[in-house]
């Protein structure tokens, strides 16, 4: 099997990927602009360039605490993608690689047909196990977050 | 108009460009349905577009191929080789007529009679296609070339979404590169360097008017054509129609504009040809003569709602529902266990039309499938209400992808937001005096010039956060009502562009779309009528119920100009519709007056003197069971019956008395006498000509028949019943119902030339 091209994050302590081909861009989220009343996963939007994104912590959805409010609007490192013409750029506390990885499939234990179904199957990084991350369904999963 | 006529070609051209690959496809595969439908839609808009721009030729061109497609979707036809090249040299000569349009020339008609004629080639005959004449090539390039352009010749050309939208944006960052690179150098306070700053400010400023004018357009430019489109649709069909449009000025993405424009056309005229009613059933109705259509667009949400209302007689659920059965029995169940909604959407059935005749005007009822694809294609939603006998409003929403804004920016909740100008009728400072903020059980209610009004505050709505009084407060008003928005501060007014926010954003309920101003930090666009659902205002209704306490409805009459030339009036409520008949339909026959409608035969009443070939319109008049036909001159209005009626002085006439109308006496026909008056007022029964002489009964017996009071078939059709059948003596046994033989020889018991005997022995049978 052909591995494919994932970019390595780490999201509240996980590591994670993203599938190189849906990333966007990586990007330096500045001053974000709250959006009271959104999804409980929107910290707000985001200017990037003369683009505006949505700004999404999906931490909550990987099953770690979320930021305090008033640290996530600093702003931070993110990975931009865009996913049915809106731009979303996912919060990460760390980007830390860009590499080829062959996927194999989610451990029995994770419900990847609810819960977790953003998550398409698990790479071998150093000395841990990654998630290798949906950004569809990931955006979908935490735009429903109450 | 000159515009209109640009856009068509350009959109004709772009269109055959696409269609190429499909025509190609169904000159292959003749049966592909898809392709088929694609094409049908083609010639279908052409013909559609050509009515309003005044092209006849290529009116006449789409129109035939309209039909001969209309026929193969129907299933009526199968497409075979000869009528796909006659499609196919249709389309060729539609796209010639279109260069040779846009080239200013004329281009010779030699041949079309002949390209139509082709189409209705009988099948069978499998006419070889290279009889069906070719499309003469087109002029010489090198000759085009050479023509000079002419003057006043408005050029454009199309482009592709996606390079505007870089353009757009690039701009966009442009602007914001320029607001950065402007503070600092304030900073070295360089008066030179200021100087070029202002020069190079204000060309990105008009570069950015420019570029933002590409991609938007005022929704004016959709409805400029409803105006004359309404007229002319009215004109043909000797209606009359006001049009009245409402938020021109809402600024839209050209792309929405041009996806809008053919399914508004439909709708549009589908209301004048479907929905208005004739003069005469609309004052028959107690409306105005004059229908009236209206066009109205506002921004509600991330929404672009577009109404189109029309007074017309609305959509007769019953008889949609009837058809369907009648074209595809095995649905009755399912069409049973329909509601009132479900049945309305069956108007968006493929290939259905509520009007059984087709017209040039709106055609077969395609319309509304593809009225309804083309608005799902552009992401939006079609939506029906129908008030049966008041008119029909179709509402068309699609998604404000993009659209510009006068908002004023304000903070709240911490926040800093924008509200649309539009719906803000004023700001006032609450310590300013003029307003007073009182709190009542959990909400406030603001207190303004006398009236009282609710308060939402954002930050209380969202978090249920207390929140600080306020200091300022926007008046927002809504279409149901108004209200009072709590704010901190009030900042400017800007024009931004307003672009969708993404879904995780929307599901506050609150918000509009997203802006981003020259300062880069994005603003979320906040939706009043939202933010009112969500505080749960309730509005009292504006407008006051029409009382109940009128307990007797005057009594109306339909005033109307006698074949004789008097006035008279008769009870509307006897009228069951004014008709318009064709010449030759009311005719004198077997010694009374009858009208040949709808298959069937109504006698006339003939008490006025009427002479039977005149007759233009009738009042048909119905009442148990029996039906009766009123010659008339016109139908004038309808009247309240005036309470004091002076008894007519024949208490066995057709009068039954005297009213005053405008000063003037006027007789009030009684419709009950004319129904007794009738000289034969049931239904005539039917009399079959059997067997295979049916033919010379018909020529030589038919006139005996009707005499007798029978009509007169030679087959039978579903839902009819002969009363009788005549048949020559061998072949009787075998008719449907009991017959009456004829024989074919002198002497014996009813000879077929012994004209008495027959009609005694109907008479008899009849009896």
């Amino acid at each position: 099997m052909i591995g494919s091209l994932q970019l390595v994050a780490r999201i509240g302590g996980c590591g994670v990927l993203f599938d190189a081909e849906r990333v966007d861009s990586v990007v330096e989220v500045g001053a974000v602009v709250p959006a009271p009343g959104a999804a409980a996963s929107v910290i707000g939007l985001a200017a990037m360039r003369s683009r505006v994104a949505t700004v999404l912590d999906v931490r909550t959805l990987l099953g770690v605490a979320r930021c305090p409010d008033e640290k996530r609007r600093e702003g931070g490192r993110a990975v931009a993608t865009i996913v049915d013409g809106h731009l979303y750029a996912i919060a990460v506390d760390s980007l830390e690689d860009v590499s080829t990885f062959q996927l194999g499939a989610a451990p029995a234990g994770l419900d990847t047909t609810g819960e977790w179904d953003f998550v398409t199957g698990i790479g071998e990084g150093q000395h841990e196990t990654l998630l290798a991350l949906d950004v569809d369904r990931l955006v979908a999963r935490a735009s429903a977050l109450a | 108009m000159d515009d209109l006529l640009q856009e068509f070609i350009a959109e004709t051209r772009e269109t055959l460009e696409a269609l190429s690959g499909e025509i190609v496809g169904w000159e292959a595969d003749p049966s592909d349905r898809a392709r088929l439908d694609s094409i049908f839609r083609f010639v279908h808009t052409i013909k559609g577009s050509c009515g309003f721009l005044d092209l006849p030729r290529l009116a006449r061109l789409s129109h035939a191929a309209e039909d001969a497609l209309a026929a193969v979707r129907g299933g009526d036809r199968v497409p075979d080789s000869a009528l796909v090249s006659a499609i196919l040299a249709i389309i060729d000569r539609i796209g010639d007529l279109v260069e040779a349009i846009d080239a200013g020339e004329s281009f010779d008609d030699g041949g079309e009679a002949l390209l139509i004629a082709a189409l209705d080639a009988v099948p069978a005959a499998a006419t070889p296609a290279a009889a069906v004449p070719s499309a003469p090539t087109l002029p010489d390039p090198a000759a085009l070339a050479a023509n000079p352009q002419r003057s006043g010749h408005k050029r454009s050309v199309r482009l592709s979404v996606d390079l505007l939208d870089r353009m757009m944006s690039g701009v966009s960052d442009m602007v914001l590169a320029r607001n950065q690179l402007a503070r600092h150098l304030r900073l070295i306070e360089d008066p030179r360097l200021e100087a070029m700053l202002e020069r190079l400010s204000l060309s990105v400023d008009e570069l950015r008017d420019t570029v933002t004018r590409t991609r938007m357009q005022r929704v004016e430019a959709l409805f400029s054509a409803l105006p004359r489109l309404a007229r002319d649709s009215a004109a043909s069909l000797g209606k009359s129609v006001t049009l009245v449009i409402e938020g021109g000025d809402v600024e839209l993405d050209r792309e929405m504009i041009e996806l809008l424009r053919d399914p508004l056309v439909h709708i549009v005229r589908n209301a004048v040809d479907h929905g208005l009613e004739d003069r005469a059933d609309r004052i028959l109705a107690g409306k105005p003569g004059t229908g009236e259509l209206r066009v109205v667009a506002r921004q509600a949400g991330n929404l672009i709602i577009i109404d189109i209302v029309d007074d017309g007689r609305g959509v007769d659920t019953d008889r949609l529902v009837a058809k369907i059965l009648r074209d595809q029995p095995s649905r009755a169940a399912e069409l049973r266990g329909l509601d009132e909604e479900a049945r309305l959407r069956l108007i968006f059935e493929a290939g259905l039309s509520s009007r059984d005749e087709v017209t040039a005007l709106s055609g077969r009822g395609v319309g509304m499938d593809v009225v309804k694809a083309n608005v799902e294609q552009a992401g939006g939603r079609i939506s029906l209400v129908n008030r049966p006998g008041q008119g029909l409003t179709v509402s068309l929403e699609v998604p404000l992808t993009l659209a510009i804004l006068n908002a004023v920016l304000v903070d709240a909740a911490g926040t800093r937001f924008a509200v649309p100008r539009q719906s803000v009728d004023e700001i006032v400072a609450v310590d300013g005096g003029a307003v007073r903020v009182d709190r009542v059980g959990t909400g406030s209610v603001v207190l303004l010039r006398g009236q009282r009004l609710p308060m939402v505050e954002l930050g209380d709505l969202l978090d249920h956060a207390p929140a600080e009084p306020p200091r300022y407060l926007a008046i927002v008003s809504l279409r149901e009502g108004r209200f009072a928005l709590a704010l901190d501060g009030v900042r400017d007014t800007q024009e931004l562009v307003v672009k969708p926010a993404a879904p995780a954003v929307m599901r506050a309920g609150i918000y509009a779309g997203q802006m981003l101003p020259d300062d880069g930090l994005p603003i979320l666009l906040l939706d009043c009528s939202g933010i009112a659902g969500k505080a749960g205002l309730t509005f009292e209704q504006a407008q006051v119920q029409v009382s109940a306490t009128v307990a007797f409805e005057p009594v109306r009459a339909l005033l109307f100009l006698d074949v004789d030339g008097a006035r008279r009036l008769i009870v509307s409520d006897a009228v069951d519709r004014i008709e318009k008949v064709a010449a030759g339909a009311v005719r004198a026959l077997a010694g009374g007056t009858w009208l040949t409608i709808d298959g069937r035969s109504v006698p006339v009443w003939a008490g006025q003197g009427v002479e039977a070939g005149t007759v233009r319109t009738v009042l048909r008049l119905q009442a148990d069971g029996l039906e009766l036909a009123y010659p008339v001159e016109e139908a004038i209005e309808i009247v309240p019956l005036p309470d004091e009626l002076s008894p007519a002085a024949d208490p066995h006439g057709t009068i039954a008395g005297l009213a005053v109308i405008a000063g003037e006496p006027i007789e009030l026909v009684d419709p009950l006498a004319l129904f007794a008056a009738l000289p034969v007022a049931a239904e005539r029964p039917l009399c079959l000509l059997y067997g295979s002489e049916g033919a010379w009964m018909e020529a030589f017996l038919k006139p005996t028949i009707e005499q007798a009071g029978y009509r007169v078939i030679r087959a039978v059709s579903p839902g009819e019943r002969p009363a009788i059948a005549l048949a020559i003596d061998e072949e009787a046994d075998s008719a449907p119902t009991p017959s009456l033989r004829l024989s074919r020889s002198r002497g014996q018991p009813l000879y077929r030339y012994d004209r008495g005997a027959l009609i005694a022995a109907l008479k008899e049978h009849r009896a």
